[in-house]
């Protein structure tokens, strides 16, 4: 089964009608996806760590719905959801989880290392921060060949407090570069509270020091995220630098499947972030706005689960990488 | 027959290459108008600019990091550090990402980015200005490590750095950038891998690396005048590590030195040795022995900074004790 990712031509603030169901389906494609890794990992097929997206689904889609496959994203340990957003197809994420050969990374990465390089999925990371800069050198890329693209870096609140958002931050602000900085502010970098972590509350504010604009957004609203990623792109396009764009939001699992999440947050407040998730949130505003909303929404839920179903089987019907493979491509001339 | 400097070599391979590529840029500090504190870049940015000369904070890891996302995006990076001490500080960028993006991407992404920077004791440098630390890089799966040791291989190493895909330490002694030597005006490009004979001999093998190949050679004199025919490699990369050259020449000879400025321990001497006795064990005719610098920081006095490092003499006495086996 081929994904035929939608993404409609829209207002770069605010998305036309097939936009909207666009960004619905593709949140729910994250959704549906880690729900399905959730339950391999008890099953005991995901091999390593699982790392969840869920409650934040409305950054990765409010963002990539700006992006071609030819920018360039860049993420850190929770990216499952902004390689489906750029365009990984869930039988290539299953499949990676999976150790597959068919995975994205060919089995070389699982959770925490997710190419796709044909898509602009340029690389997940188990280490917080390089994203930032990598970013950073896409748009430095796209400037030097004088090219339209952007780079990306998604990030969590961990990686504020790294000297790679430091370094990178500026080094964009001052060569002007075509990059847009997105944290995902989930208020705990694993277990440790960001309130306790920063001095100052606010990740974008920290912008200011750096000279380039910085913006808090809802992160569990789509439709925030959109416009305000919108709003970045379109500047870093045009040539006019760089933007951080703080989302606040939660996710809803542990830090990693198999983690207790106890002792730092409380049931309370995992509660009240449900409570706003985005996914339902969104879907109330689709049927308000458009009373045949309904029917939309209950296609889309029935083409998704297909398209779950579909990668599953695929995944597990896929194969191991054959052992002899485990040294090729450490250099460039490498088989 | 044309002679260059070192540091003119490196400079002539990096215009030539810019000029054909249009995606070279180098990054660092005082490589814009200043033209390096080593003029490796002198007269580029009057005619490349800033976006290809681009002078940079004082961001190691910063910039080693912008260049690995350049490098996976379609530009072709040189890294200028000045001294490679300050590489430090972009380590976890360099072992975590650069050296491990094509295998994880499982090639589909390239990483042609070249980290130049001055290496090796003198001039009362002392300990943040001396540093080597190739061994460790050798370590590292996914770099390729140059230490050329003559204008003519500097040149032509530089060339082979900037094409490849892969990552390249190219490493530029301090005590060499000053040397002239036969450079000639025709083109060329040196194969990594390749090991260069530099004296032959028939009584003893000496691999000698960067600054201690010219010091071996003076050694290799001393010990002429008194019937002793020494042979010298240079391994010019020691990553790739061309040991066919140096397992043939002890397979004539029977007795291997190693002579490295670096460190002793988990060093490139060691590697060599465990190599030579694992694949010719019935050449040697006794132990491998290693002459390296003294396991310490490097200190700024100029007699405790001369007491760190191999010289001639030292050298010379190694050979000795070596035959004496």
């Amino acid at each position: 089964m081929t994904i035929a990712t939608t993404r409609a031509t829209h207002d770069r603030l605010e998305p036309d009608a097939a936009g909207y169901l666009a960004l619905y389906r593709q949140m729910l494609i994250i959704r549906r996806c880690e729900e399905q890794l959730v339950r391999l990992y008890q099953a005991g097929l995901v091999h390593g760590a699982c790392h969840t997206y869920i409650g934040e689904e409305a950054v990765a889609t409010g963002v990539c719905a700006h992006l071609t496959q030819d920018d360039a994203v860049f993420s850190t340990h929770r990216g499952h959801g902004h390689a489906l957003a750029k365009g990984v197809t869930p039988r290539e994420l299953i499949a990676e989880l999976l150790g597959r050969v068919t995975g994205c990374s060919r089995g070389r990465g699982g959770s925490m290392h997710l190419f796709a390089p044909e898509v602009g999925m340029m690389g997940t990371s188990g280490i917080v921060g390089p994203c930032i800069l990598q970013a950073a050198g896409a748009g430095y890329t796209f400037k030097l060949l004088g090219k339209p693209q952007v780079g990306v870096a998604f990030f969590g609140d961990g990686a504020v407090n790294n000297g790679a958002f430091h370094e990178g931050l500026n080094m964009a602000s001052i060569w002007k570069l075509p990059a847009v900085f997105v944290c995902e502010n989930n208020l705990y970098a694993t277990e440790i509270a960001f309130s306790y972590a920063a001095g100052n509350p606010s990740v974008a504010a920290r912008a200011e020091a750096y000279g380039i604009p910085g913006v808090c957004v809802d992160g569990n609203d789509v439709l925030a995220v959109y416009a305000a990623a919108g709003e970045a792109i379109h500047r870093a396009r045009e040539g006019d630098g760089p933007t951080l764009i703080e989302c606040r939001t939660y996710r809803t699992r542990p830090h990693s499947e198999g983690m207790r999440d106890a002792g730092y947050r409380t049931q309370e407040e995992i509660e009240a972030w449900k409570a706003r998730d985005p996914i339902t949130q969104f879907s109330a505003k689709l049927l308000a706005d458009n009373p045949a909303g309904d029917a939309a929404i209950a296609r889309i839920e029935a083409e998704v689960k297909a398209m779950m179903d579909d990668a599953v089987e695929f995944a597990k019907n896929s194969p191991f990488p054959d052992p002899a493979t485990a040294t090729d491509h450490i250099f460039s001339n490498h088989a | 027959m044309r002679e260059l400097t070192y540091t003119a070599a490196t400079r002539e391979a990096l215009a030539e290459e810019m000029a054909r590529d249009a995606t070279i840029f180098v990054v660092g500090e005082g490589i814009g108008p200043r033209g390096g504190n080593f003029a490796t870049t002198v007269g580029l940015y009057e005619q490349y600019g800033p976006m290809r000369l681009r002078d940079t904070p004082i961001s190691e890891r910063g910039f080693v990091g912008l260049c690995c996302g350049a490098a996976m995006t379609g530009a072709r990076p040189v890294v200028d550090f000045m001294f490679l001490d300050f590489i430090l500080d972009a380590v976890g960028e360099l072992f975590n990402q650069v050296a491990k993006v094509q295998y994880m991407s499982n090639g589909r992404l390239k990483m042609p980015l070249v980290l130049r920077g001055c290496i090796g004791i003198g001039n009362s440098a002392a300990t943040h200005h001396s540093g080597s630390y190739y061994p460790i890089f050798a370590h590292i799966p996914g770099f390729r490590v140059a230490v050329p040791s003559t204008p003519y291989d500097a040149k032509g190493l530089f060339k082979a750095a900037i094409r490849s895909d892969d990552p390249v330490l190219f490493l530029e002694h301090r005590s060499l950038l000053a040397t002239k030597g036969h450079v000639p005006e025709q083109e060329y490009v040196l194969p990594f891998g390749q090991a260069a004979v530099v004296r032959s001999g028939k009584d003893l093998t000496v691999v000698a690396i960067a600054s201690m190949v010219r010091k071996t050679l003076n050694a290799a004199e001393q010990l002429a005048g008194d019937g002793i025919s020494v042979e010298v490699i240079d391994p010019r990369t020691i990553a790739p590590l061309d040991m066919e050259t140096i397992l043939q020449s002890l397979h004539k000879t029977g007795r291997l030195l190693i002579v490295d400025e670096t460190f002793a321990p988990c060093g490139i001497g060691a590697e060599i040795a465990a190599q030579a006795m694992d694949r010719a064990f019935d050449d040697l005719d006794a132990p491998v022995k290693r002459l390296n610098g003294a396991h310490t920081p490097t200190p700024y006095s100029p007699p405790l900074e001369a007491a760190v490092v191999p010289n001639a003499e030292s050298i010379a006495q190694a050979m000795r004790d070596l035959l004496a086996e």
